[in-house]
């Protein structure tokens, strides 16, 4: 027998594997992969401590930028002084300014940039599907139900945060809860209840902007569906963190059994991950960031798809390094959104139209450029 | 130890899939399962893994009844090697091997150096460790086949199922799956492997079982199993066995292959009349 030389084991695709549902043996939708020269976890590193450091670029920055300028060295002095009681150069009005209102608008788009684009990259893997969103569980619509309904009882901004919160877990829990109950392949039963129960409370919103006065509360129901960090508040950085802070520790503490998942549930019970179970708790972990991210924002579409594919360009599919580089790269991606969001205009775009004007032509382009290689 | 199932009934929906299968593989024992498809080898299998319960009998791997195990437990005695296949996601193929390390790490713990060197050990041992920074997805579809099975031997497991290792696989790469296959047994594992191939299982088991609608309808050495009787019924079409190289090998031929383009009936003219009077005529008499 000659030696094996490589190229020469070559069947023909049509003959690599059987195929199954969803998954098409050649051709099929892997986006923005490029060879590396370097080994993979050299590569990944750098590239993380690069976006570390540009997250920390951006947030600087953004803390400068704004109608009322505030220079970076003011803005440091400003912390520094806040936290050790010194006093520093500053007027009592930039201080307000910046504590009530930039410093929580900036770290709450960070915060939830970071949430989507890690529940974005967790739920692509657990359920195995490269075009899933964080809110493809119902998580966003069950939250746009809660503040449609909290708006028309008049409630505070926090009450209305509050209740699109629970709602939005609630929306989640019963998908969970019907795919449960069903036989057959969990994770398309689960993407099935899914589209259900996102569709039932897409229509509980549509009646509430239709009863909605439309002098007021239909204007609040409209801007909150559009999704904004105008008027980003102290109060909603306290509402996100602990769900935030739970959510990403559980998802990066579990990041490498996600490589598992991404196999078949037959493949990764047979190598000692009980399936089933740790994808329930990805999800739990991911729902909870996603509800509490949507609760405070709105409705910010494209983050949780479009960052993924991106961090997946730069380090490859493997969560260990896939889900710290998509929390990293969605924070930053989100914050320079925002910044454009309240700074192109004299007058705020709602960041949702944008994450969308920018997010559906650039996902275009990376499927092209992909068919095009 | 090995994998022993005893006894096992099984049904889906009210209707009966196996009934009364009985399979003993020792350690260091290859095992290949022959049978038509859908006569319930995927479902054995999967009663095998403990991926589906069993109505009635046992599943006892390394002396140890599967249904007492837990999934990891299950893990450390037996290893699974699918069909190899397309995945949604691309990894590295030493990615792809670590996997197999997760019965033997906490559930917050991911693999370090000895998992990566025992990955990079299994690679090398089936042959392919020129792979391991290579993508998964843009390799073969034999090296595929064997970067499953060195996750399957990076696991650690005495015991390893396969689900038809060679049924994608071009004739060259059937060769060289089958005899990694080979040695895994002769290291002392206990493999149990399905296959479409008679000769394939005749060339390189140590037992053959043959599955008829859920039932064994024969259990043993090759050279009992493999026969012209056996598998004309078991396939429902004539067959041909022919012994090879001193019995080292059988070539197993439907008979209606056998004539001659244009002939309607009859046995083979020319040199296959020879062949068919001659030596392989006495051969197949002891093997019926």
């Amino acid at each position: 027998m000659r030696p094996a030389q490589p190229g020469q084991l070559r069947p023909t695709p049509s003959q690599q594997g059987r195929p199954r549902p969803g998954q098409e043996p050649a051709g099929q939708l892997r986006l923005g992969q490029e060879p590396t020269g370097q080994p993979r976890p050299t590569r990944s590193r750098l590239v993380m401590v690069l976006l570390a450091l540009a997250l920390v670029a951006a947030v600087l920055v953004s803390l400068a930028l704004g109608r009322y300028p505030i220079s970076p060295a003011d803005a440091a002095s400003m912390i520094v002084s806040r936290l050790t009681g010194l006093a520093g150069s500053f007027t009592d009005q930039q201080q307000a300014l910046f504590f009530n209102v930039r410093l929580p608008r900036i770290l709450l788009a960070a915060v939830v940039g970071a949430s989507l684009s890690a529940a974005g990259a967790a739920f692509q893997g657990i359920f195995q599907n490269p075009l899933v969103s964080p809110d493809f569980l119902g998580a966003s619509q069950g939250a746009a139900l809660g503040a449609c309904v909290a708006i028309l009882a008049g409630a505070t901004a926090l009450g209305v945060s509050l209740s699109a919160f629970v709602v939005s877990m609630a929306a989640v829990g019963l998908v969970l809860l019907v795919s449960s109950r069903a036989r057959g392949n969990r994770v398309l039963v689960t993407v099935l209840a899914g589209i259900m129960v996102k569709s039932l409370f897409e229509a509980g919103v549509s009646y509430t902007k239709l009863v909605a006065d439309p002098s007021n509360e239909l204007q609040a129901i409209t801007f909150w569906l559009l999704g904004s960090f105008n008027g980003a508040k102290a109060s909603d950085l306290a509402l996100v963190a602990a769900p935030v802070a739970v959510g990403l520790v559980g998802l990066l503490a579990m990041r490498w059994r996600l490589n598992v998942l991404t196999m078949p549930d037959d493949e990764a019970l047979s190598m000692g991950v009980d399936a089933p179970r740790v994808r329930a708790l990805a999800v739990v972990f991911s729902a909870l960031v996603t509800a509490a991210s949507v609760a405070v924002s709105g409705l910010i579409g494209w983050v949780g798809l479009v960052v993924p594919h991106l961090a997946r360009g730069l380090v490859g599919s493997d969560y260990r390094a896939l889900l710290p580089t998509s929390t990293l790269l969605g924070a930053t991606f989100l914050l320079v959104v925002d910044d454009i969001a309240r700074l192109a205009l004299t007058s705020e775009i709602p960041i949702g139209i944008l994450t969308s004007v920018v997010g559906a032509p650039f996902f275009l382009w990376l499927i092209v450029r992909r068919g095009r290689r | 130890m090995g994998i022993k199932v005893s006894s096992l009934s099984f049904s889906y929906g009210g209707r009966p899939v196996l009934d009364d299968v009985s399979l003993s593989v020792p350690d260091g024992t290859l095992a290949c399962v022959l049978g038509p498809n859908g006569v319930g080898k995927t479902t054995l299998f999967r009663c095998i893994l403990g991926l589906e319960r069993p109505d009635r009998g046992t599943v006892c791997v390394n002396g140890r009844d599967l249904a007492t195990l837990s999934v990891v437990q299950r893990a450390r005695e037996m290893a699974f090697v699918p069909q190899s296949h397309a995945q949604p996601f691309d990894y590295d193929v030493l990615d792809v091997v670590l996997m197999s390390a997760s019965s033997r790490l906490g559930p917050l713990r991911s693999p370090g150096r000895r998992e990566r060197e025992a990955a990079l050990a299994a690679l090398e041992r089936v042959g392919v460790a020129e792979l391991a920074h290579r993508s998964f997805s843009q390799i073969s579809g034999g090296e595929r086949q064997l970067v499953l099975i060195a996750r399957a031997i990076a696991q650690d497991a005495r015991s390893i199922v396969m689900d038809e290792p060679t049924s994608a696989l071009d004739f060259g790469n059937t060769a060289r799956v089958m005899g990694v296959v080979r040695e895994l047994a002769d290291d002392g594992l206990a493999v149990v492997a399905s296959t479409h191939q008679p000769d394939l299982a005749y060339l390189y088991a140590d037992v053959v079982l043959a599955l008829d609608e859920g039932r064994v309808r024969a259990c043993g050495a090759p050279g009992e199993v493999v026969t012209a009787e056996l598998l004309s019924e078991l396939y429902g079409l004539d067959v041909e066995v022919t012994s090879l190289h001193g019995d080292r090998a059988r070539a197993c031929v439907p008979v209606r292959g056998l004539r001659r383009r244009g002939e309607k009936n009859g046995v083979p003219a020319g040199r296959g009349a020879d062949v068919a009077a001659g030596e392989d005529r006495g051969g197949r008499e002891s093997l019926t």
